[in-house]
């Protein structure tokens, strides 16, 4: 087989192999996927970028039938398609492979391969001949592994490989690939590269979905970025340098966004004393050693892309994960941050970004939701009366204009910028010293999104100490009063004061090179 | 003040009533209570002092299962301490005797919170340990063989009473009191709830779920200590093999029927207690009726299927469209 590997950045002519045109989809009145269109052509590998929440995901879905699109045409080869559903699509020639890897991890590699399409004889499975034949497959990409033994004896990159395989193998034309790289090592990459590289040369066209832009730039032909459900942009990987696509991902209106630099640090006045400071702080494998410094009235914004290690540092310091080095103090004072309940006797909170799996409670009322860190500092034994109850909870919603202002709804009934607010409120009825906040605007309206960042002003007013991580790069420089960079899970700048610009932010985010002489 | 149904637990209490009713046409002395010997009697007595073993298990059962939890370990665990209990009536005093049989309850559940809070074993493996170990701790208590005792203290506790009721009775009242004085008094139930309803939401509010899994599980072990107190004292004697035999699924499903999901979250003490009641007044009724016993399972299923039926969201949402909603 000849090694006719797409070339980075090599000009595509042929016509498009899938067509994607106005996919628009909704969520209970939230607009996840609005008017995208993608055009994919065989034999080239096709970035898929965007934050959290950008639309990937929904996109994916509603190509191969998951979900059903609300709007949008789908055309594969100049023919137009409607798979209804994941085994459909695989029909029709698309077929996806998941991060987690959909297979039976206990069976062996060949009858993963051909599960549900064995060869058979009279009924019969002939194991000798799906086994022969599961060979001539994986030998197709360079892989020679026994096919009897079973597929969880191996590494995570060979079974991408038979997934990928299996996938191939049912006359796919298009092959997506959902973040095939998340778990995988420097070496394994290589080795899915040199199948992805394979596959293309065969005139498969492979839409890529990753958050690693070395590996967009190593293997991808051409990008798509989406943001906030809207095509951001497409362009090929060779007119699309690194910063200009990071501030695809992260930026939106650049010279409107750089009007509110310095706004409200001009008057920074004396430094006050830390409250919380953290030295060296790290975890092996999880972010590595930082400096951070938290103050009241002051806001450090954490910015960086997905798995760049924003939300890790901030488990790190509510103790949600543990540090196994340097040195946490709080009021002069060393701690030891084993836990949330010891972060929140500290006067911490912490608005995780998983809202529904990591911040309400679903079924308890929004009542109940609200006092729960309160009462959880007071200790079981000193229980808040049921008056102290409905009044914190009453003083919140109309606070924080939380609606339906009905203490005893269900909070899982609520909308997402309400059930933010809740959260919010279940902190702040603590009266932190510190609050972290974990992507405090995602997926919430309009509305509630200015609503949160004028409270965030106004907590920092009042001498909170704050720390925000949030994927909107405008945001974080209206409010924050130093910003940390994080690449790779390390804090690799600090800008301060007039080097807060999104600019500045996204030339930290996309340099190459770890930036020195940075941090203070 | 207006009578109002209560939010939550109509369908319970209205099966309660049904099965009751029943009861009273398969058998019409049913609801006859006569008071003899400072001691009521009656079917209807019966049905509490009967019950009172599952209602117990059922008070500490419903707070693992509301942290989304579950204890099999429960009827070995009335075995091993209705074991301890009849082994020692005779020869200690009964303070002694239930202090003994007391803390071995509170061992055994605490053994199945470590395993749970602190190694992470899956709630049903790990009391599975103790449900099939525990047997074998009582079998060895009693050597092999059925304890009898005579210490009329221990067998009060069985077979006397308290203002006319049965001392088991005024025990499942007094517990179900003090539960609800513990839980709903501090903010204890609450935690639960969050803790069953999203762990890692409550570890993140600050609340401390191991140790509560912890005291949940010990308190169950509690409970189950006391139902095994009193098995033994009823039947003056602690019979390994057959003490509580099953009795953890009957107080599964009381907790069940009470209306408190297997996925944790909301609970309620007094609806696992109706439940309780509810299983106990089916098995009278069949023995009333006449019924060879064995039909009392086939009953019992139908039961439960019914009540669930009865809570199930989707067929409210049905009725209420098909019969609009009186209000």
């Amino acid at each position: 087989m000849s090694e006719t590997a797409a070339i980075p950045g090599l000009s595509i002519d042929t016509a498009p192999l899938l067509e994607l045109t106005g996919f628009s989809k909704s969520f209970a009145g939230f607009r996840a996927l609005d008017r995208v269109d993608l055009t994919l052509h065989a034999g080239e590998v096709h970035a898929l970028l965007g934050e959290n929440g950008a639309g990937k995901s929904t996109l994916i879905k509603c190509m191969t039938g998951v979900v059903h699109r609300d709007a949008g045409t789908l055309r594969l080869a100049g023919a137009d398609i409607a798979p209804r559903s994941a085994e459909e699509a695989v029909k029709s020639g698309i077929a996806t492979v998941y991060q987690e890897v959909n297979l039976a991890p206990n069976l062996s590699v060949a009858q993963n391969l051909f599960l549900g399409r064995q060869p058979t004889r009279f009924g019969l499975v002939r194991e000798g001949e799906m086994r022969r034949r599961a060979r001539e497959v994986l030998a197709g990409f360079d892989l020679h592994i026994d096919v009897a033994a079973p597929l969880e004896s191996y590494s995570v990159a060979v079974q991408h490989i038979v997934a990928i395989a299996r996938a191939v193998d049912q006359s796919a034309r298009v092959l997506i690939l959902d973040e095939p790289t998340a778990s995988l090592d420097a070496h394994e990459v290589e080795i899915l590269f040199a199948v992805m590289r394979k596959l293309t040369a065969r005139g498969i066209g492979i839409l890529f979905v990753t958050h690693f832009l070395d590996q967009v730039y190593a293997i991808c032909n051409r990008i798509t970025v989406l943001r906030n459900g809207r095509l951001a942009g497409s362009a090929t990987t060779a007119q699309l340098p690194r910063l200009d696509l990071v501030r695809m991902m992260l930026g939106r209106e650049l010279a409107e966004a750089t009007a509110h630099t310095g706004a409200g640090r001009a008057e920074a006045g004396p430094e006050q004393p830390a409250f919380a400071s953290f030295e060296d702080y790290g975890k092996a494998g999880y972010v590595a050693p930082f400096d951070l410094a938290l103050r009241p009235g002051h806001v450090v914004g954490l910015a960086g892309l997905l798995g760049s290690g924003r939300t890790e540092t901030t488990r790190l310091v509510f103790g949600a994960a543990h540090a196994d080095t340097g040195a946490a103090t709080v009021d002069g004072r060393k701690v030891a941050l084993a836990s949330p309940a010891e972060a929140l006797h500290l006067g911490f909170g912490y608005c995780p970004e998983e809202r529904k799996t990591e911040g309400i409670v679903a079924e308890l009322t929004v009542r109940e939701n609200i006092v729960l860190a309160l009462q959880a500092r007071r200790g079981a034994l000193k229980p808040l009366s049921r008056r102290e109850q409905d009044e914190i909870a009453a003083r919140f919603i109309r606070l924080l204009d939380i609606r339906p202002p009905d203490p005893e709804r269900p909070i899982g009934l609520l909308s997402g910028g309400n059930q933010q607010k809740a959260l919010l409120a279940r902190w702040l009825a603590t009266e932190p010293r510190l609050l972290i906040l974990d992507e405090p605007t995602r997926g919430i309206d309009v509305g509630a999104h200015a609503e949160i960042i004028a409270l965030i002003r106004r907590l920092c007013a009042e001498g909170m100490a704050l720390l925000v991580v949030s994927s909107e790069l405008e945001e974080i420089v209206t409010y924050a009063d130093e910003v940390i960079v994080l690449r790779d899970r390390a804090h690799v700048a600090r800008l301060t004061g007039e080097e807060i610009t999104v600019p500045g932010i996204l030339k930290a985010i996309a340099a190459d090179a770890p930036a020195s002489g940075q941090a203070a | 003040m207006p009578l109002r149904l209560p939010r939550i637990g109509t369908s319970q209490i209205v099966a309660l009533a049904a099965i009751l009713a029943i009861n009273w046409v398969v058998s019409p002395q049913f609801f006859d209570i006569r008071l003899q010997d400072g001691r009521l009697f009656g079917s209807l007595i019966d049905v509490l002092n009967r019950g009172a073993p599952v209602a117990i298990l059922s008070l500490g059962m419903v707070l693992v299962i509301a942290m989304r939890g579950i204890d099999l370990s429960v009827g070995a665990v009335m075995a091993i301490c209705g074991a301890i209990a009849a082994s020692l009536a005779d020869t200690h005093s009964l303070p002694v005797v239930l202090a003994a049989a007391l803390g071995a309850g509170l061992a055994c559940g605490l053994w199945n919170g470590f395993l749970v809070a602190v190694l992470g074993i899956q709630p049903i493996v790990a009391t599975l340990i103790l449900m099939v170990a525990g047997r074998g701790i009582a079998q060895l208590i009693t050597e092999g063989r059925i304890v009898t005792f005579s210490s009329p203290e221990l067998a009060f506790i069985g077979g006397g009473s308290v203002l006319g009721l049965p001392t088991p009775v005024v025990i499942t009242l007094a517990l179900l009191g003090l539960t609800l004085l513990i839980v709903r008094g501090s903010a204890l139930g609450l935690m639960i709830e969050a803790t069953g309803g999203n762990a890692r939401a409550a570890a993140l509010a600050g609340i401390g779920t191991r140790l509560i899994t912890l005291a949940v599980y010990g308190w169950c072990g509690l409970c189950a200590a006391i139902a095994g107190i009193i098995a033994a004292a009823d039947i003056l004697g602690a019979d390994a093999n057959n003490a509580g035999l099953w009795l953890e699924l009957d107080a599964i499903l009381a907790v069940v029927i009470g209306g408190t999901s297997l996925f944790g979250g909301r609970f309620s003490l007094v609806l696992a207690v109706v439940g309780a009641l509810i299983i106990q007044a089916m098995n009278t009724g069949i023995l009333l009726s006449g019924f060879p016993p064995e039909t009392n399972l086939v009953v019992k299923a139908v039961v439960v299927l019914a009540v669930l039926l009865a809570q199930s969201p989707r067929l409210k949402g049905l009725g209420s469209s098909l019969f609009g909603r009186g209000k």
